[in-house]
């Protein structure tokens, strides 16, 4: 008989390895998935995990891609991982990324073609703010009207993929690109342009701005009282009103720096890698950035490292499908399979697993 | 009298502990019989393997003569064993008869179980309709349901745990009486408490247990309470000392303070108005429910109420929030040790950062001082004497008793102006209460003013200069201690609540 029994304390190192074996579990599993599917399952996991870094072939490109991915997924999910640790459930951060990014290109369309060296700070804040106002509709209702934020911020989503749509077929359109949807292309307008800064490296100003935000909030979280006020409110919210802490200045702030991270990740996306405004501008990072935050443990240098590993996976995932011919629905199984093994294996750092009959002290 | 039941060399252990070990005693019929011991003594973990909760390691028990090994409680019933919870099992929407015939086997049609529940109640003096809401009883009418729900099986062993906790003392003369009339019509009642002047009025036999062992049995009757209790605890126990000074000026002033309560299973505090001084221990007591929690949270600044209706030597201070509580040193210590007091999960460095930030400087512009924090919980472990490998350790896997003294032992070091503490020692053993009680005391001899909320009467007599009570979120009139009558007492928490005290016919 197989029990599980309640340990005293959360194992450290189980915190630690949990992950490591869910990944580990995840690469199993989705071998059976692929030599099931008629491809050679070792094939498989080396293009996925090994071929995007390290083949002669793809890496040139694939490589400065890890970097690209990875800087909005970690900058998102660090602003998640302050409400998901103090029990404010933002799901809608792919919302604010675009409403980030309508908000910051706007300002450099009001702009053009004007250069000036002020343009692209201003964009910084604008698309910062953007994320935080669209952020604050589901904080303000819930700390007036006692709202759930997980419905309004997720339903804001759609809301935010219509004025994109809108944007991009009217306001914003190009007036020089023949009717097509879509603005002008901001790469190639200097002052708002948000390019790689270190050339083959996919280093840009959003990936630094993950970085800062990655060390700040291990700051705020492990030395500052807001960062323990916020675990304290997650942990045991009754404790947390005991020691003073007030709930609704909780959520305002959560709400509004994951907002806040999440429209600077669409601003520097719409300056950078995407380059416009356009209808299918977002691509799923504040949802995928859901499952890094918890695959990083919620914490920032497990974030660090969940967002490459899964900028990693869909790199890889989109080499498989072309050179191996695996169809999308598998990487997107292959992903799933991440976070489902990380949640199964998460009970081993709080219980501890016993074979065999309950034994006699 | 022949033995009812025997119990023989019962042993029972978990992971770490052994709970029972070796434990031989016998029940005579219609024997009122104490198991008497400290939390922890495993009093619990014996019922559980008489009513087939828990099965033994290893012994035998035998009952009138025959083997008994119940392997389900179901089986325990069907041999005559009952029991009584201290936590009731019953469902607020339901009506009384129908709560019953919910735990019986082969209910009868509801009409015939009324009736019947009708006859019982009043043969045993234990008044109750049984087309009542259980939701609409008070918490000693609830009990009732729980006891008629037993003694309609007809049991010849009847085990009662921690009865008297939720009563106050007129209903515990309407309990005492029942099981005194069940006992004399051959009923052997098995009594489980640790409250050592009812054991003395109620039974005919104790069995003493102490870490899981027998160590004594004896006639109460012919022991003091004193003399129990050192069987109990095995060492003489140091009474806590007062040293009598004159009171101070009024620190705290609590006038009309109205709070409605935020969900509508809580209780509204109604006009509750007291006064406390410096260097005074103010004691309320109450049957649990009658507002105890939400008083603690509107003095702690958890639920802010008016302005004026809490002043702090004459300045204003009902709106502040727990935060600001602290900065003008009135601190509070909830009953709730494990998700109110402390955080399960975290450390106790981190739990003493909970309340200490402010006034031992714990933080300086926001961020945290962990060396300063890990000293103070350092002071705090130290000082009160809570075993723990260290301040590294979760709070959760303290045991109850040693973070109940953290908790305390974490205001208490904070120098506080006014103290409010929620069920100080519960769950406690009797040492460590003792510490906590005198830890208390010496706050007053320094000029703090404390006010103890609990449901232990003997502690509240043994460390209050006044005495309140709250009853249906009210509070009566604060009296001094030295005088109080238990009849004055229990009136003052309300009587009966409004039961007639029922003619038990002897």
């Amino acid at each position: 008989m197989i029990r599980l029994e309640k340990r005293p304390a959360p194992s450290r190192a189980w915190g630690v390895a949990a992950p490591l074996l869910a990944v580990t579990l995840t690469m199993a599993a989705g071998a059976g998935l692929f030599a099931l599917l008629g491809t050679d399952p070792l094939a498989a996991i080396r293009t996925i995990f090994w071929d995007p870094l390290f083949n002669e072939q793809f890496a040139s490109y694939s490589r400065p891609q890890l970097l690209v991915k990875a800087g909005p997924l970690i900058l998102i999910a660090i602003g998640l991982s302050l409400g998901f640790r103090a029990g404010v459930w933002n799901i809608g951060a792919e919302g604010q990324y675009i409403m980030g990014a309508v908000a910051g290109a706007g300002v450099a369309l009001a702009f053009y073609p004007l250069e000036a060296w002020f343009i692209f700070p201003l964009m910084v804040i604008a698309g910062g703010l953007g994320g935080w106002a669209w952020a604050m509709i589901p904080a303000i209702l819930k700390t007036r009207f006692r709202t759930n934020e997980i419905l309004v911020s997720l339903l804001l989503v759609y809301v935010a993929e219509q004025v994109l749509a809108s944007m991009s077929l009217g306001l914003m359109r190009n007036p020089e690109g023949g009717g097509f949807p879509g603005s002008r292309n901001l790469q190639q307008y200097p002052a708002a342009a948000n390019p790689e800064r270190i050339a083959g490296t996919g280093m840009h100003w959003g990936v630094v701005t993950a970085l800062i935000a990655v060390i700040a909030t291990y700051v705020l979280l492990h030395r500052h009282m807001l960062g323990f006020q916020i675990r304290l409110a997650g942990q045991s919210p009754r404790a947390a009103r005991f020691a003073g802490v007030d709930p609704n200045r909780l959520v305002v702030i959560c709400l509004g720096t994951s907002g806040a991270l999440a429209g600077l990740a669409g601003l520097f996306e719409v300056a950078g890698p995407a380059g416009q405004v356009s209808i299918d501008f977002n691509v799923g990072y504040g949802f995928t950035a859901i499952i890094v935050a918890f695959l990083g443990r919620l914490h920032p240098v497990g974030i660090l490292l969940a967002g490459l590993l899964m900028a990693l996976t869909y790199i890889g995932g989109e080499l498989a499908q072309f050179m191996l011919g695996l169809p999308a629905a598998a990487i997107q199984a292959f992903q799933g399979m991440l976070l489902f093994f990380l949640l199964g294996v998460d009970v081993l750092s709080n219980f501890r697993i016993r074979l065999g009959r309950r034994e006699v002290a | 009298m022949t033995a009812l039941l025997k119990v023989q060399g019962l042993t029972k252990a978990y992971p770490g502990v052994v709970a029972n070990d070796d434990v031989s005693f016998e029940i005579a019929e219609g024997e009122v019989h104490a198991l008497l011991g400290e939390n922890g003594a495993g009093k619990s973990t014996l019922v559980k393997m008489i009513y087939g909760l828990v099965t033994p390691d290893a012994g035998h028990m035998t009952l009138r003569g025959a083997p008994y090994a119940p392997a389900e409680p179901r089986a325990a019933r069907a041999a005559g064993v009952a029991m009584v919870f201290q936590h009731f099992s019953l469902f607020d929407a339901l009506s009384v008869a129908e709560n019953i015939a919910l735990g019986m086997e082969n209910p009868p049609p509801l009409r015939q179980l009324a009736q019947q529940i009708r006859s019982v109640s009043e043969t045993y003096g234990l008044p109750l309709a049984p087309d009542r809401l259980v939701g609409d009883l008070s918490a000693g009418e609830r009990q009732r349901v729980e006891i008629l729900r037993c003694l309609l099986q007809d049991p010849r062993l009847l085990i009662m745990d921690e009865p008297t906790s939720v009563l106050t003392p007129q209903e515990v003369q309407i309990l005492f009486a029942t099981l005194r009339k069940l006992a004399a019509e051959g009923t052997a009642i098995l009594y489980i408490s640790h409250k050592l002047e009812e054991i003395r009025t109620l039974c005919d036999r104790a069995t003493i247990l102490r870490r899981g062992r027998v160590v004594d049995s004896c006639n109460p009757r012919e022991k003091t309470a004193a003399e129990l209790a050192e069987m109990m605890v095995g060492t003489r126990l140091a009474t806590p000392q007062r040293t009598d000074r004159p009171a101070g000026d009024v620190v705290l002033q609590v006038t009309s303070l109205d709070r409605p309560s935020p969900n509508p299973f809580g209780t509204s505090l109604r006009n509750i108005s007291f006064s406390l001084r410096a260097g005074e221990v103010l004691g309320i007591g109450g049957v649990a429910g009658n507002g105890q929690d939400e008083l603690l949270a509107a003095l702690s600044g958890e639920a802010p109420a008016r302005s004026d209706a809490v002043l702090l030597k004459g300045q204003p201070i009902g709106a502040l929030g727990p935060s600001q509580r602290r900065r003008i040193a009135v601190l509070a210590a909830p009953e709730e040790r494990l998700g109110h007091a402390a955080a399960p999960d975290m450390s106790l460095t981190e739990n003493a950062l909970l309340t200490a930030a402010i006034r031992e400087g714990l933080a300086a512009r926001g961020f945290l001082k962990w060396p300063a924090a890990r000293a103070f919980a350092e002071r705090v472990i130290e000082t009160f004497d809570v075993r723990t490998p260290g301040p590294g350790n979760a709070a959760r896997s303290l045991s109850g008793g040693n973070l109940q003294k953290f908790v305390i032992g974490r205001e208490v070091l904070q120098r506080p102006e006014v103290l409010v503490v929620n069920q100080p020692t519960w769950g406690v053993d009797a040492s460590a209460a003792a510490a906590i009680r005198q830890a208390l005391l010496d706050l007053t001899a320094e000029g703090t003013a404390v006010i103890v909320i609990s449901q232990d009467l003997d502690e509240l007599m043994e460390i209050s200069d006044r005495f309140a009570a709250l009853n249906e979120g009210r509070l009566s009139p604060p009296r001094p201690t030295a005088g109080l009558t238990l009849e004055e007492i229990g009136l003052m928490m309300g009587g009966a609540h409004d039961m007639e005290v029922a003619d038990v016919d002897r």
